[in-house]
Formats: C-alpha cells, sequence, structure tokens
C-alpha cells in the first residue's frame, strides 16, 4: 500500500525573480507504507527540498502531495464539494458544515508535522532545553499529551536510541556528537509519527556512530511498522537499511524499485553521479575473473556468508 | 560562496562597479553635498540627469532601485504635505477657503506656488539622494570591500588612538556572518516547526517564549562559530594589524581620481546654476 504519493510535483525556489531555481521538476513517485524507503541522490539532486515537502514545511509550486489519499496542502475550495457528501457533514446545517470543514482543514495541517516526523539534516543543532528529557518531551508536549503519555514516550523513544536511561537528566550540551543525534532523532521517534523522515541522519559521523543511528531507526520501524523515509548519497547504508530505493538526479526521479533493481543498472547510476555499493563492485569484478558468484550482493555480511560457502565447496572438490 | 553576496549588492560589471571604493566614498559624501547644494529648477534637472546616468552606467536593473524606494513613499508624502501646505510665499492659488476648529479658531488654507515647487523640489532630493548612495555604494560595492574602504580612510584616526583596524575586521566578521546565521535560523525554525513548534499563535508573551527554542541553539551555534574562527585566526598568526599585508592592495587609478574631480565640477555647475535665477529658486 502507499502511504505517500507525489504527484507530478515542482518546486522552484525564488519563483518568478531572476534568481529562480528548479529544485524539483515533474517528480511522481510512491513511498511503500511500513517499509523503508531510502532516496538517494547526488547533492543539489532536490533530495532535501523533496522531505521538506512530506511535513508542509514547504508547499509545492505545482503538484500535490497526498499522504494516505489526502493533499496535505488541500484549499477549502478543493475539498468542500468532496467532504460536504460526508456522513458527518452531510446532516449538518451548510454554514455549520463549511465552518467545521474549514476547522478540520486547519486541525489537519497542524497535525501533520507529527503525524509525519521530520528530523532535519545535522539535527543536534536543534537542541535547546536544561535536560535530555525536557527536549524529548518538547514534541509531545507540543501535540498536547498529558504528563503521563509524556513520561511513557520519552523513555520509550529513549529505549529505541539504545542509550542509557541515566543520559536523560543530563544536560544535551554535555553529550557526543554522536550521542546528540540518537537525542534528536528521538525527539522526533516521541511523537511516535506514522511516517519517519530522516534527511541524511549519519552525516558526519564515524562507521561506529553511523550504525548506531540506523539500528534506533530500524528498532523504531520494526516496533511500529511506521513508514521510514532516509535520504542518503551513502549507496552503502542504503543498500544495507532500506528495502526500496528512489534515486532522484537533477530534481528528477530517474529509477526507483527495489535494492537488486536499482543497482544491477549501473550505467544509469553513473550517469547520476552516484556508484553501486563497493562490496557489489568487489564482487562484479570476482565475477569477471570467473568466480561463480550471484550478482546482487550489497552487503558486507551477505558476501562473507558467500565467499566462505564458495571457499568451502572449492576445498572440497580439489 | 553565494551568501556573501548579502543585503542589497548587485554583481556586475560595470564602471560604477570598478571604482575604487575608498573614491566611492568621498564621491557618495560628495554626491550627498551636490543633493543639498541644488536650488533651483535647473540644478535639479541636472541632479535627476546625473542620478539617471549613474544608474545606466552602474547596470543595475531600474527594477531593484524603485524597489528600495518603496519604503520611502511615507515619507515623501509627508514631507511634500507639509511643504504644500506650510510654506508662505507671493503667488498664492487658493481662495480663501478656511476651516473652523474649535472657538473661534479657524484653520486657513493658503496654498502657493512656491509650497508646491518646494514639495517637488524635496521629492527630487531624497529620491536622488537614496539612487546616488545606493548606486554608488551598497548596490555596487562589496560590504567586504567597503569596510577595507572605510579602514584607509579613518587611517588618520590612528594618531589619535582609535583601534582603526579592529572596528574594521569586526565590521567584516559582523557583515560576513548575517547571512550565515540567517540561514542557520530558517533551518532551526524549520526543525522544530517540524516538532510542533508554533511561533504565530498567542499573545506578545506566549509568542516571545516560543522563540526560546530558535534562541537558544542559534546563540550556542554563534558561540561556537566564534571560537571555531578566534582558533582559526590564530592558528594563522593573526594579532592585529601590525604588520598584516592585504591580499587585495587598492590602487587608486586616474579614473577614479577623474571621477572625483568630475563630481567637484558638477558641484560647482549646480552652484552656478542656482545662480541663473530661473524661474524659481528655493530659499
Amino acid at each position: 500500500m502507499d502511504k505517500i504519493i507525489l504527484d507530478h510535483v515542482s518546486y522552484l525556489y525564488n519563483a518568478g525573480t531572476p534568481f529562480e531555481k528548479k529544485a524539483l521538476d515533474d517528480v511522481s513517485l510512491s513511498i511503500a507504507a511500513n517499509r523503508i524507503t531510502g532516496i538517494i541522490g547526488h547533492t543539489g539532486s532536490g533530495k532535501s527540498t523533496m522531505m521538506m515537502l512530506l511535513n508542509g514545511l514547504s508547499t509545492p509550486t505545482s503538484g500535490e502531495v497526498l499522504l494516505d489519499g489526502y493533499d496535505i496542502n488541500a484549499t477549502f475550495k478543493a475539498v468542500f464539494p468532496e467532504w460536504i457528501k460526508r456522513p458527518e457533514y452531510a446532516n449538518m446545517r451548510k454554514s455549520t458544515a463549511k465552518k467545521a470543514i474549514k476547522a478540520e482543514i486547519i486541525n489537519r495541517k497542524k497535525t501533520l508535522c507529527f503525524r509525519v516526523g521530520l528530523v532535519m539534516q545535522y539535527p543536534e543543532y536543534q537542541l535547546f532545553e536544561e535536560t535530555v528529557y525536557k527536549d524529548i518531551a518538547f514534541g509531545p508536549k507540543n501535540m498536547g499529551l498529558s504528563e503521563e503519555e509524556i513520561k511513557e514516550r520519552v523513555h520509550e523513544a529513549i529505549r529505541f536510541s539504545g542509550l542509557d536511561e541515566s543520559i536523560l537528566q543530563k544536560s544535551p550540551f554535555d553529550l557526543s556528537g554522536g550521542q546528540k543525534r540518537r537525542v534528536a532523532i528521538a525527539g522526533v521517534i516521541a511523537m511516535r509519527p506514522e511516517v519517519l523522515v530522516l534527511d541524511e541522519p549519519a552525516a558526519g559521523l564515524d562507521p561506529r556512530g553511523r550504525e548506531q543511528i540506523f539500528q534506533e531507526v530500524r528498532r523504531y520501524q520494526q516496533a511500529t511498522g511506521s513508514t521510514v523515509i532516509m535520504v542518503s548519497h551513502s549507496m552503502e547504508d542504503m543498500a544495507e537499511y532500506c528495502q526500496v530505493m528512489i534515486v532522484l538526479s537533477h530534481s528528477r526521479v530517474v529509477a526507483q524499485g527495489s535494492c537488486k533493481d536499482v543497482f544491477s543498472n549501473v550505467s544509469m547510476l553513473e550517469g547520476t553521479g552516484l556508484d553501486i555499493p563497493q562490496i557489489t563492485q568487489l564482487t562484479h569484478l570476482l565475477k569477471e575473473r570467473g568466480l561463480n558468484i550471484p550478482e546482487d550482493i550489497y552487503t558486507v555480511d551477505r558476501a562473507v556468508e558467500l565467499l566462505k560457502d564458495i571457499y568451502q565447496t572449492q576445498k572440497g572438490t580439489t | 560562496m553565494k551568501s556573501i553576496a548579502f543585503g542589497q549588492y548587485y554583481p556586475a560589471d560595470s564602471l560604477v562597479h570598478r571604482i575604487d571604493p575608498r573614491a566611492k566614498v568621498i564621491l557618495t559624501i560628495l554626491y550627498i553635498v551636490c543633493t543639498f547644494l541644488c536650488k533651483n529648477v535647473l540644478a535639479f534637472a541636472a541632479l535627476l540627469l546625473s542620478a539617471i546616468l549613474l544608474t545606466i552606467f552602474s547596470k543595475v536593473p531600474l527594477r531593484m532601485i524603485l524597489r528600495s524606494l518603496r519604503p520611502l513613499i511615507i515619507i515623501l508624502a509627508f514631507t511634500s504635505l507639509i511643504n504644500v501646505f506650510m510654506t508662505k510665499g507671493e503667488h498664492l492659488l487658493t481662495p480663501n477657503w478656511s476651516i473652523p476648529l474649535w472657538g473661534s479658531h479657524a484653520w486657513n488654507i493658503r496654498i502657493y506656488a512656491e509650497g508646491l515647487w518646494n514639495a517637488l523640489f524635496m521629492i527630487l532630493r531624497i529620491v536622488v539622494l537614496l539612487i546616488g548612495t545606493s548606486v554608488l555604494l551598497s548596490y555596487t560595492t562589496t560590504p567586504i570591500a567597503l569596510t577595507d574602504a572605510l579602514e584607509r580612510l579613518m587611517k588618520p584616526l590612528k594618531l589619535i588612538r582609535v583601534p582603526v583596524h579592529d572596528i574594521a575586521m569586526m565590521t567584516t566578521i559582523a557583515l560576513r556572518f548575517i547571512p550565515t546565521l540567517m540561514e542557520e535560523t530558517q533551518r532551526i525554525m524549520n526543525a522544530q516547526k517540524a516538532r510542533g513548534a508554533d511561533f504565530t499563535s498567542g499573545g506578545l508573551i506566549r509568542r516571545a517564549k516560543s522563540l526560546l527554542p530558535v534562541l537558544i541553539p542559534l546563540l550556542v551555534s554563534a558561540f561556537n562559530r566564534a571560537y571555531e574562527l578566534a582558533a582559526a585566526m590564530e592558528c594563522r598568526c593573526y594579532h592585529g594589524g601590525k604588520g598584516k599585508t592585504k591580499m587585495k592592495i587598492l590602487h587608486l587609478r586616474f579614473g577614479d581620481v577623474f571621477a572625483v574631480i568630475l563630481i567637484i565640477a558638477f558641484g560647482v555647475g549646480i552652484v552656478f546654476l542656482n545662480r541663473s535665477g530661473f524661474y524659481y529658486t528655493m530659499k
């Protein structure tokens, strides 16, 4: 099932001025529910712009962004004829129904950022509270939840992050870079968004830090079954953690599908300035040299496993 | 780096852009003096012509200049109204209108031709003043070049122990970081909006409070940037202005001197035009 659909979406920066720049050009794609989708593209391919469209922080210049089939930027005029037929509005007087519909549109816009949780690039720069607890609680508090509920959510979020609960009473400014990042992501996870969007969540971290971040995201996804969208230009990470991939290049979608579909099209990827994972390159080279190894290997773990098998069987035959 | 071109600077390669920034500062001051020297129709016509020529030579689009005039509309309307109604002269245009106020008081409306002229002159003066200064300085000079020029021009103040170099360096750094901090503010605001922060509703106190989640991270990052910049400057052995050489050494060329001579001649010309007594001369 499709959770989010982008329907012919274009986005212009500084529209109508000499500095006009096209960031997204007629992009149509769908994002599957309950999956981790990776969006890959070179710098300036429009990835970050697209992320901002998903939770309504910016509005597309043209086209629609649909969440569960509802255009998140829908105007009153556009939805009124449709909604008035609904049973909850049909029995009302027309003026009351109009008011109620207007209220619902505003309410939907307000709650959109809680449904689609966006973690921006370098989220550790948005920490501001005295303690980690308070900072994670900022989102749930804005949702208007009770103290009880907030407490539960903060503890749940910190468990997903893999950090020790004792960290909750510390100042976020005393943490290490990787810890700060995980706390910042926990701050969005605490809102329990149906869709979690992460823009370059592992940028600038060491391999261990990267892994911890992706683990946090994966734990959340598996526990809640929510939809996750990750943006990155690291093929290795994407191959390891994503089930579906979308490739952006020069403001357009050039490929979407499973890892296998995308990575099998090497020539297309090279045109976008991207590359297949290094381990895949290695296995392709091995195959060229006559080793009998499948082509769809995207993670180091899987490659090690297969190479071990091949080694064992070859040893057996000789 | 696109962010360096901040404010009104319009990048282009024009005659005005090429003038030495020191000369431009002097030119601007002299041009302001010229606008205030103008007193009659001929002089103002010459002034207007000079502003038009300046704009053409600078290659700055007219649209941009007109946009910068927009905030002036209220001031222009106000000054011209005062001039129209308050100037007393010899050529009365209106009959004896009077508006009764309270008791036996009344307001006699007298509009004189001189008032209309004065209003027109004031509008021209303000508009040309703004066009002249913005075309000569803000549109065609980068803020960095401008502070550099000011440092050179204020050099004599060093004799009375004014830390000219430090002031210039501080100004340059401040200007350099305005766009960076603006970008940062936007990013943090978006991040907090994504967590449901609301900056637009509520009373004054609530709104001020809602800005805390933006101001705190902004301050933290500004301080961090300052520390990093200080460290980076120290690593490059920066220790104030003494013995510091410049990468861009400004050279006064003939054209720059010529421009200054030209504007002085223009000023003298205006004084003569004022004396011609043509039609109406402002008091």
